[in-house]
């Protein structure tokens, strides 16, 4: 693995497939999801919980159990196929090329290990250098992430340390023999909020530093607004929506990358206003529905929906696919939505009239 | 040691002992009322019977008391000088006190002989079993089955009766009979009882490398690139230790009275050792004299050691499910 920038992407997922065997069927947690991920680049992926997106990023490093997992599709990283591969294998990737950064820095650190240990014993195993030299590096590695008294640190144990900190210890341990790919998952969901802020700058700090690619799982499409170059929105296991990050902003497409943005709280909306939720739940991936997975929850959903699965397709801007057929923002769209929000006009004020008289004869 | 000293005015183990056991039974309540973030007086007396037992255990043979495996040379072990016996003596004119000290060495070799044995074997196993899963969890879950299975006093004294009896040779048109070091009779015996905490100690292992193993820090450092090996000793196996050492001190008592069992139906550690199990043995007639104090010297000894050690079994798991909690 020598880089080689000949021609190869760093990372190119085809149709990659990951379902689960469960009691009750086969559960698609990842369902033919393609993308290809350029050296330096940040792929932001977002979507509900449930909808496959840590399931995706423990696939691709191939952190999966053998047991009871079914995997299908093209893993190619740096031209070579990985999607195949024995964990033997892969564990000379691991730490080296691709790392992690967990959700959960609470868990994710041995509580009985020293944390300078912990980022030196990758170092040391995989780089084979002396324990001093080690140490130096962890030390260094301890002040880029932003942690004050490194060498008091070093000594110290993971339950010493608050939340915020721990996590930065995580991408120190992460980033520590240097690799091209790292997955951050969710790596803010389990801080402050105003831990979070300052964790994800450090870790575009850190990745345009190193000129490392990222992969961004997040459920908050803030969190990968200004910090991403491309976007992948999930729903129910598929890719339902990709493109450039400012264009996926300038003009999203698919209704649920609608409903996500909608869900977030604005400062410019006026105080006590109501939020607007994706009602519903991510349906069952056992038996998913037929036709659009979204179509149930959409409010733009139409006969066709039910029936039809839209693919995901590249259309007016390059680089920008979707899977609708009633896209948001399209002559189209706006359509369907004005015959749902009649349908729902006439529906709603139906026992209205009902009830009227009801109330007429009572007098 | 105080109680070593050949000082005639200072007092005997048995009594400093048991006055300061006597207190560590009242001590519980108020150590568990709150979180025992300290050793709580209880374990300091607890942690201080275990420690001048095993140095006492350790220390008899250069405090001349010598067992010189002929009888009545104990009669003048008196371990002070004025050749009073504090704890009297036994049938045959040896010194109790001597007789429990020696016997201390080889029912402490025993007890803690058998945990060690089953700490490496079973914690082993149990941490290979608990982390690889799957045909290596089902093999060594089944074996310590069968072992568990196996009656432990059967399974002893079968072992000690093939292994460590004296060994019949013809020589010429006789039988003789070669003896068998007490020192091999005392390894198959520490073997015969490390079958049943073998078994005990790998499930406990097995148990908690699985709850462990689902840790995400397992993941974690399994995606830095850590192999099997590294992740089940390096991260799983420290986390472990700690329900393992409170299980093992547990053991080591249990053995201790498993040997005093062996020891009454006449295959406990072989003369000239003497154990605590061989003292009641060899004690059992005095109940009905007025010696009776004989067999319950022992005894008394067995209790103590039993509850200091569940005692500091209890303050491990209680220190370190504290540490968890905080986390």
């Amino acid at each position: 693995m020598t880089g080689s920038p000949s021609g190869e992407p760093l990372l190119q997922l085809r149709d990659v497939t990951t379902a689960f065997k469960t009691p009750r069927g086969l559960v698609r947690a990842v369902d033919g999801v393609t993308f290809t991920l350029e050296r330096g680049k940040t792929l932001g992926v977002v979507g509900e919980s449930g909808c496959g997106k840590s399931v995706l990023s423990k696939s691709i490093m191939g952190l999966l159990p053998k047991r009871n997992v079914v995997r299908g599709g093209s893993i190619r990283y740096e031209g070579v196929e990985i999607g195949d591969a024995a964990s033997g294998a892969l564990r000379s990737l691991w730490g080296t090329q691709m790392a992690m950064v967990f959700q959960d820095p609470m868990t994710a650190l041995n509580p009985v290990m020293k944390v300078g240990k912990q980022i030196t014993e990758s170092l040391r195993h995989h780089l084979d250098v002396t324990r001093q030299f080690a140490d130096e590096t962890a030390l260094e590695l301890l002040t880029s992430v932003g942690i004050p008294e490194p060498h008091r640190r070093m000594n110290q144990y993971a339950f010493e340390m608050s939340g915020g900190m721990r996590q930065r210890v995580m991408i120190a341990i992460a980033l520590a023999c240097g690799p091209k790919l790292l997955f951050a998952d969710e790596p803010t969901t389990a801080l402050d909020v105003t831990v979070q802020a300052q964790i994800l700058d450090l870790l575009q700090e850190q990745q345009r530093e190193r000129f490392m690619a990222m992969i961004l799982v997040t459920h908050d499409l803030g969190v990968v607004a200004g910090r991403t170059d491309d976007i992948m929105v999930m729903y129910a296991g598929k890719a339902i929506e990709k493109a450039p990050t400012r264009t996926l902003f300038a003009e999203m497409r698919h209704p649920y990358t609608e409903a996500l943005l909608k869900s977030i709280p604005r400062l410019d909306q006026p105080s006590h206003s109501h939020l607007d939720a994706i009602g519903g739940r991510p349906p069952d991936l056992v038996k998913p529905p037929k036709g659009c997975r979204f179509a149930p929850r959409c409010p733009y959903a139409q006969p066709r929906c039910f029936e039809e699965e839209p693919p995901l397709t590249e259309r007016e801007t390059p680089g920008h696919s979707f899977a609708c057929f009633y896209p948001v923002g399209t002559p189209e769209g706006a359509e369907a939505l004005a015959r749902n929000q009649s349908a729902a006009a006439v529906a709603a004020p139906a026992p209205a009239p009902a009830s009227a008289p009801a109330v007429n004869g009572g007098n | 040691m105080q109680e070593l000293s050949p000082n005639p005015d200072s007092p005997g183990p048995g009594t400093t002992v048991v006055a300061g056991i006597a207190s560590t039974g009242a001590e519980p309540l108020g150590v568990e009322a709150s979180p025992p973030k300290r050793f709580g007086i209880g374990a300091w007396l607890a942690l201080g019977w275990l420690v001048a037992i095993i140095v006492a255990g350790i220390l008899v043979p250069f405090i001349g008391l010598k067992n010189t495996g002929d009888y009545f040379s104990f009669a003048k072990l008196a371990p002070f000088k004025n050749g009073s016996h504090i704890l009297g003596v036994d049938d045959l004119g040896r010194d109790q006190l001597a007789l429990l000290l020696w016997g201390a060495r080889s029912s402490l070799t025993l007890g803690f002989g058998s945990v060690a044995f089953g700490m490496l074997v079973g914690g082993f196993f149990g941490l290979v079993a608990g982390y690889v899963g799957r045909w290596a969890d089902t093999v060594i879950t089944g074996v310590f089955n069968v072992m568990l299975a196996v009656p432990q006093l059967v399974l002893a004294l079968a072992l000690v009766t093939a292994l460590s009896n004296d060994q019949p040779h013809i020589v010429g048109t006789s039988v003789q009979f070669s003896p068998v070091t007490p020192v091999r009779r005392l390894v198959v015996l520490i073997i015969a009882l490390a079958v049943v905490s073998t078994p005990v100690l790998g499930r406990i292992t097995r148990a908690n490398t699985i709850a462990w193993s689902q840790r995400e820090f397992v993941l974690a450092a399994r995606a830095q690139g850590a192999g099997a090996f590294r992740v089940m000793f390096r991260e799983v196996l420290p986390n472990v230790l700690p329900a393992m050492f409170s299980i093992g001190l547990l053991g080591i008592g249990v053995v201790i009275v498993a040997e005093g069992g062996l020891a009454v139906l006449g295959i406990g550690v072989h003369d000239p050792s003497i154990s605590w199990g061989v003292l009641i043995a060899s004690n059992r007639a005095a109940i009905s004299t007025n010696l009776g104090y004989l067999l319950f010297e022992p005894v008394v000894f067995i209790f103590l050691t039993v509850l200091s050690l569940n005692y500091l079994g209890d303050v491990v798991r209680a220190r370190f499910d504290v540490r968890e909690s905080s986390l």
